[in-house]
């Protein structure tokens, strides 16, 4: 049966091939190991080669998360012999560690149980009692028929209380996996049993959804994808380490592609930290005071920001009353008479104000250059989205007036992908091209860059075209689309290789 | 709660009195407390505030300093709030006992927990030099609570 079951998922990976041969018949699958080879110049394979800037990552429902974790809690159960809520909880108190956790219990399993809050008895069943004479120590109700409630540890307390506790602090606390003992000091973790004896099916859904949220939250290999409203999480085994050398891109179910190691979208080919300083550099302004020391000078002696606005080079500084000139910041008395003309730009006494003054003005630059382009793709993609949109409009109109089938105009929407997915990669290969220092590899890059965005405008270009004339364009526009897409992965894969040799140089330490 | 009240006015722990603000409302109480002997806090008398909240004993009660004081744990402003320990949501049991807090929090005038602090600049100064703390505090009690 297990094999059978490999044998399937391998068949459905390939889902696509399977459908472009029109073939419903499973039994030819096991062929297909075989025949690839044989079929590597088919397009659909193609697809499903890995390249060197993919990483491997399963999705998963909802469903496989339960099943996953369900799992390992019967793994770590059947291994050390401990109830089935007992082993959950042990693996939360341990993050999922399997190993680490079955080490340490094998070693000191009374402390490690302590400290994972599960105490060593494990006799008993989970049931509410009546007890004659019983008082409770929160809420001192008693009485013969008042049900109560004692978890292994032995704190007993009325079902009421119990359940308002528990209900409290999974509704107003969104805790599950560390709710304790009600009992002061008591560190026994709430087992699921218990809980599911105590509280309503609905509080129940939710304390399950919440340890299904620390499940993932737990396990550095699993992540939700951040798309609003959606339920699947990814699995990858992307370290944070790694980052340096990969950027790990994962699509959804859902479509949404973003980057595993940061959770933000799609940024290849710039690794995560690049794209966190760019993004910080954009976004605090950091500019501003780029533009002052562009734009202003200091006066020598009391360091007092100035902004020239006009008039004779001879400056007198407001707060200390040093005088100097503008053009050199040499000493005005030095200056003889020349003063709407400063010739003295060989001299000494400025030639330091001055270098510092060059090098701010490069770096801004330097920096608007890169950020114009960033930012020009950026805003492009947003265009294109609102021609995406239109596209639809577009393609109706199209078969109307021209008399194409649905599937004939189908690569108007695979242009505007294509688009998309190209502008996002090049803007942020502009952030990416910001960090790196100048060498042959640059060049290369920088080369590959123009090629795609060049590639990117034209197709751009036809796309704009009038209804009318993109029935004439489609080849072109076809041939265009895969020539874009060709670029881009030529782009992606040559900087993923470098970036995974430690071949890139960048002008700053990350 | 009221069987609380009760048996804390009746037989109150070492250095604490307590009666309620306001006779109709069960919700606030008025604490005195002696500082503790060979701490700076020593004969000042602080007035506490204890606050009840309507899930009490599902949520904790917040204790605050009416009179100013100076320690790490208790904010240096007219507030006089800490949050520390069994004070906290996620600490806080519904089997504890307002007794214990109050026992908690004069304990902490003897042994301040730097390391949790609201104040660092205190914090940092009864680590790094006890004695002008001491004196600080000491003064602030002659002034403040006597």
């Amino acid at each position: 049966m297990d094999s059978d079951d490999d044998f399937m998922s391998d068949v459905s990976s390939q889902d696509d091939f399977l459908g472009t041969q029109g073939s419903d018949d499973e039994s030819l699958g096991e062929d297909f190991d075989d025949l690839d080879a044989g079929f590597s110049d088919d397009k659909d394979l193609i697809k499903h080669k890995k390249k060197p800037y993919e990483v491997e990552f399963k999705v998963l429902a909802p469903a496989d998360i339960d099943h996953e974790q369900l799992g390992q809690v019967n793994e770590v159960c059947a291994i050390l012999g401990l109830p089935p809520e007992s082993a959950a909880i042990l693996l939360r108190f341990g993050r999922w560690n399997k190993e680490k956790l079955i080490e340490s219990y094998m070693e000191h399993p009374e402390q490690t149980l302590e400290e994972a809050g599960l105490g060593s008895n494990f006799e008993g069943t989970a049931k509410t009692e009546c007890i004659p004479g019983f008082m409770c120590d929160i809420c001192c109700e008693d009485g013969d028929d008042l049900e109560t409630y004692a978890m292994r540890c032995g704190h007993r307390y009325c079902v009421g209380c119990y359940r308002h506790y528990l209900a409290q602090k999974i509704k107003e606390e969104g805790e599950a996996s560390r709710i304790q003992c009600p009992g002061d000091r008591c560190n026994r973790i709430v087992d699921s049993k218990s809980l599911d004896l105590l509280v309503t099916k609905e509080l129940q859904g939710r304390y399950r959804e919440l340890l299904t949220r620390t499940y993932v939250d737990d396990n550095e290999n699993l992540k939700w994808c951040p798309a609003p409203n959606c339920q699947y999480a990814i699995d990858c085994g992307v370290k944070q380490r790694d980052l340096r050398r990969i950027v790990p891109t994962v699509r959804c179910f859902c479509k949404n592609e973003f980057c595993f190691g940061c959770s933000l979208s799609d940024h290849q080919p710039a690794p995560c930290t690049l794209v966190k300083m760019w993004l910080q550099k954009c976004e605090d302004d950091s500019e501003t005071a780029n533009w002052i020391s562009a734009n202003t000078k200091e006066c020598t002696k009391c360091n007092s920001t100035i902004e020239k606005n006009g008039g004779c080079n001879h400056m007198t500084c407001r707060k200390c009353k040093y005088e100097f000139c503008w053009m050199c910041m040499g000493l005005w008395s030095e200056h003889g008479t020349s003063w709407y003309n400063c010739n003295r730009y060989e001299e000494k006494s400025g030639a330091d104000a001055r270098s510092a003054q060059a090098k701010s003005r490069s770096s801004l630059e330097r920096y608007l250059h890169y950020y114009n382009r960033y930012a020009n793709h950026e805003q492009s993609a947003k265009l294109d989205k609102d021609l995406y949109l239109k596209t639809e409009k577009k393609m109706t109109s199209l078969q109307s007036q021209s008399g194409l089938s649905w599937i004939e105009v189908q690569f108007l929407d695979t242009a505007s992908q294509a688009l998309q997915q190209c502008r996002q990669t090049l803007k942020w290969t502009y952030a990416f091209a910001f960090y790196l220092a100048r060498n042959n590899l640059t060049e290369i890059f920088e080369d590959n860059q123009k090629d795609l965005e060049m590639a990117v405008e034209s197709l751009s270009e036809m796309f704009e075209k009038p209804v009318a004339e993109l029935a004439g364009l489609k080849v072109d526009i076809l041939d265009k689309t895969t020539y874009c897409n060709n670029r881009r992965v030529i782009l992606l894969s040559v900087t993923a290789e470098n970036l995974k040799n430690g071949e890139w140089t960048f002008n700053i330490d990350w | 709660m009221g069987s609380e009240l009760t048996e804390l006015t009746e037989s109150p722990p070492e250095g604490i009195r307590v009666e309620l603000a306001d006779e109709s409302n069960v919700y606030e109480w008025k604490v005195i407390m002696e500082g503790p002997e060979g701490s700076p806090y020593q004969n000042g008398k602080f007035l506490v505030k204890l606050s009840l909240p309507t899930e009490y004993p599902f949520k904790p009660p917040t204790v605050s300093f009416a009179t100013r004081i100076y320690h790490p744990n208790v904010t240096n402003d007219e507030k006089g709030s800490m949050c520390l320990g069994m004070l906290r949501a996620d600490e806080w049991k519904p089997s504890s006992k307002i007794a214990a807090v109050l026992q908690f929090a004069r304990q902490l005038l003897s042994e301040p927990m730097p390391d949790d602090a609201v104040e660092g600049r205190i914090a940092e100064q009864y680590k790094n030099d006890r004695s002008r703390y001491e004196e600080i505090a000491r003064e602030w009690t002659r002034k403040h609570a006597c």
